[in-house]
């Protein structure tokens, strides 16, 4: 893959944290990049860095001032991000069901509607993408995926829903995802799955892994119904699917 | 073994303690108490940890009763009138609920959230190190969500009956202050400007998720939609409206709004204390004085137990003794004038 990314870039996140920024855009070589980073300083730590954050384009390093300043750690970060990075490929493949539409899916008709095509369309040109886990954030679980179809980029609401389910399937701007917990959204439902990438006391209480490929297949309300039921039981109901 | 009972209590109070660190990369938030500096004292004052748990109480009014036993416990952070058993007692002061004895709590006035920490700290399981409540992910203990009235908290019994006050320095008044960035790139120098120089009001539909801003709209260069990236607490996200969000204790761990500023360590207890409906500005600084800002604030965090004294017990003032004169007629061993007055019965 041909790297025609710009040099990375420091942006002040406060006091205690810097984001070094890969792209501006999706870009899966960022991405790639940004979980290399993430696993070298895992590698080799900097003293004073307590927790990293891989998202789509760029690493959150949070870190302790009192430990090592701005000036000192934003340099070393510069190095060792614009270094040679070790790129690693897709390990695993998911399944996941997901019931669109109805009450599962509350914007599914007005997406289709402001895209002239129907929500069957819509459904079918979601299921039938390949993504990857590009970066799990938000809340718990709640997994971004990278690889939507361009016909469904779409901007988010311009002001977000204070409540909405859990298991939500949505998509905002370029990026789909699964939203596994309850909670407030700027983006679009089209379905909701009963799959729980996080659950308390379930191993693994986290499901997906950064860099994980995800396909969806489509389920009728009584399927979704049962797998939900069987869900809420522990079991992990997303298929594991050979590379 | 004591206990103390949650007799009622109002909407947005919660367990907190420091936080819950090391699994925002699966989008677990830090939660956490929203003015560490009030848990701080709170805890100072009955010989806690710093950041150990105690009850973050919301602006509404709180009761608490001990049961099985005397429960020492202490109040910090948002002024508001307390009284055990019609006995007023003050914030920042340490207190002893007798057996059956009831501390009620009024509304805040003028910030948001009081601390009441208990002697011994909160018994709980600890859930990825910390005991705080984040409601949305089922986590927190004992409870994993906000109190409510008839919650049972364990308590030690109390080993002495000294109480104890602490003199906190006067906050700082000013701005609440700003490092910009990290996305303020996204954003025109007037409109970086029209979010410095505006008032801004904290809208009522803020929690500890986020505080909604009201005041002017602040318009993007390129559009409301970034591609989601990471967040910290006082992060200041403006939505596509224009209207500013900050990120608070139960942010989300990513967010897809450009992010114009981000509140310095020191003033986020401050902003987070910032009852809604009150005026307050924004002021940048430099990296090098948030960063010195902080140093400060976490040498006062650290310092809080040189600031802790013991009170003399009220009942026994020498003060009041004196000016009520009850001892006007009592016999004094070196003034020879006194001891005629006392005639045997």
């Amino acid at each position: 893959m041909a790297d025609t990314l710009p040099p990375p870039r420091l942006l002040p996140s406060g006091d205690s944290a810097i984001t070094v920024e890969f792209s501006r855009t999706i870009d899966d070589t960022a991405n790639r990049k940004v979980l290399a980073l993430d696993r070298a300083l895992s590698a080799a730590p900097i003293a004073g860095i307590t927790e990293t954050v891989p998202t789509y384009r760029s690493l959150l390093v949070h870190y302790d001032p009192l430990v090592i300043d701005y000036d000192a750690l934003g340099p070393q970060l510069l190095v060792r991000a614009s270094g040679p990075l070790a790129l690693e490929a897709t390990t695993r493949r998911w399944r996941i069901p997901v019931c669109y539409g109805g009450e599962n899916g509350i914007d599914l008709e007005d997406v289709a509607k402001a895209l002239s095509t129907t929500p069957d369309d819509i459904a079918a040109r979601h299921a039938a993408g390949r993504y990857r886990v590009a970066m799990i954030g938000f809340t718990p679980g709640w997994s971004y995926l990278s690889g939507l179809d361009k016909f469904l980029h779409m901007s988010r609401r311009e002001s977000p829903r204070l409540l909405t389910p859990a298991g939500t399937i949505a998509i905002g701007g370029i990026q789909t995802g699964i939203q596994c917990l309850a909670g407030p959204s700027g983006w679009h439902l089209l379905g909701r799955t009963p799959v729980r990438t996080y659950q308390l006391h379930r191993q693994p209480t986290f499901l997906l892994e950064p860099g994980d490929e995800v396909t969806f297949y489509a389920v009728d309300i009584k399927m979704f119904t049962e797998q939900e039921r069987a869900a809420a039981a522990g079991e992990i109901i997303a298929e594991r699917i050979a590379a | 073994m004591s206990k103390l009972v949650v007799s009622s209590i109002g909407p947005a109070s919660s367990i907190q303690d420091g936080g819950r660190f090391g699994a925002q990369r699966y989008g677990l938030t830090p939660s956490g108490a929203m003015d560490k500096l009030s848990l701080a004292a709170a805890n100072a004052l009955v010989g806690n940890a710093p950041l150990a748990a105690a009850i973050e109480i919301g602006p509404f009014g709180a009761a608490f009763t001990a049961k099985g036993g005397a429960v020492r416990v202490s109040l910090a952070g948002a002024p508001r009138p307390a009284d055990i058993a019609k006995r007023p007692v003050e914030v920042n002061t340490s207190m002893t609920l007798a057996d059956g004895e009831t501390l009620t709590l009024g509304f805040a006035r003028g910030a948001s959230f009081s601390y009441l920490a208990i002697e011994g700290g909160i018994a709980g399981e600890a859930v990825f190190g910390s005991l705080s409540v984040n409601a949305r992910a089922g986590l927190g203990s004992p409870y994993p969500r906000p109190l409510q009235a008839g919650d049972v908290l364990e308590a030690k019994s109390v080993g002495d009956v000294i109480e104890r006050r602490i003199e906190l320095p006067k906050p700082f008044t000013g701005p609440i202050r700003v490092v910009m960035g990290p996305q303020d790139d996204e954003f025109t120098d007037e409109m970086k400007a029209l979010f410095l120089d505006s008032e801004w009001k904290i809208s009522a539909t803020s929690d500890r998720m986020g505080y909604r801003l009201e005041g002017p709209a602040i318009r993007h260069i390129h559009g409301h939609n970034i591609v989601s990236d990471g967040t910290v607490d006082g992060s200041i996200q403006v939505t596509g409206s224009g209207g500013p969000i900050v990120l608070m204790s139960d942010r989300g761990t990513s967010g897809g709004y450009p992010k114009i500023a981000t509140v310095i360590t020191a003033d986020y207890g401050r902003l987070a204390q910032t009852p809604a409906g009150t005026a307050f500005r924004f002021a940048a600084v430099t990296m090098a004085e948030a960063q010195a800002e902080l140093c400060k604030f976490t040498d006062l965090l650290r310092s809080l137990a040189d600031r802790v004294s013991e009170v003399v017990n009220t009942d026994l003032n020498l003060d009041t003794l004196f000016s009520a004169n009850v001892a006007g007629t009592a016999v004094s061993a070196t003034d020879p004038a006194t001891w005629l007055t006392v005639t045997p019965d």
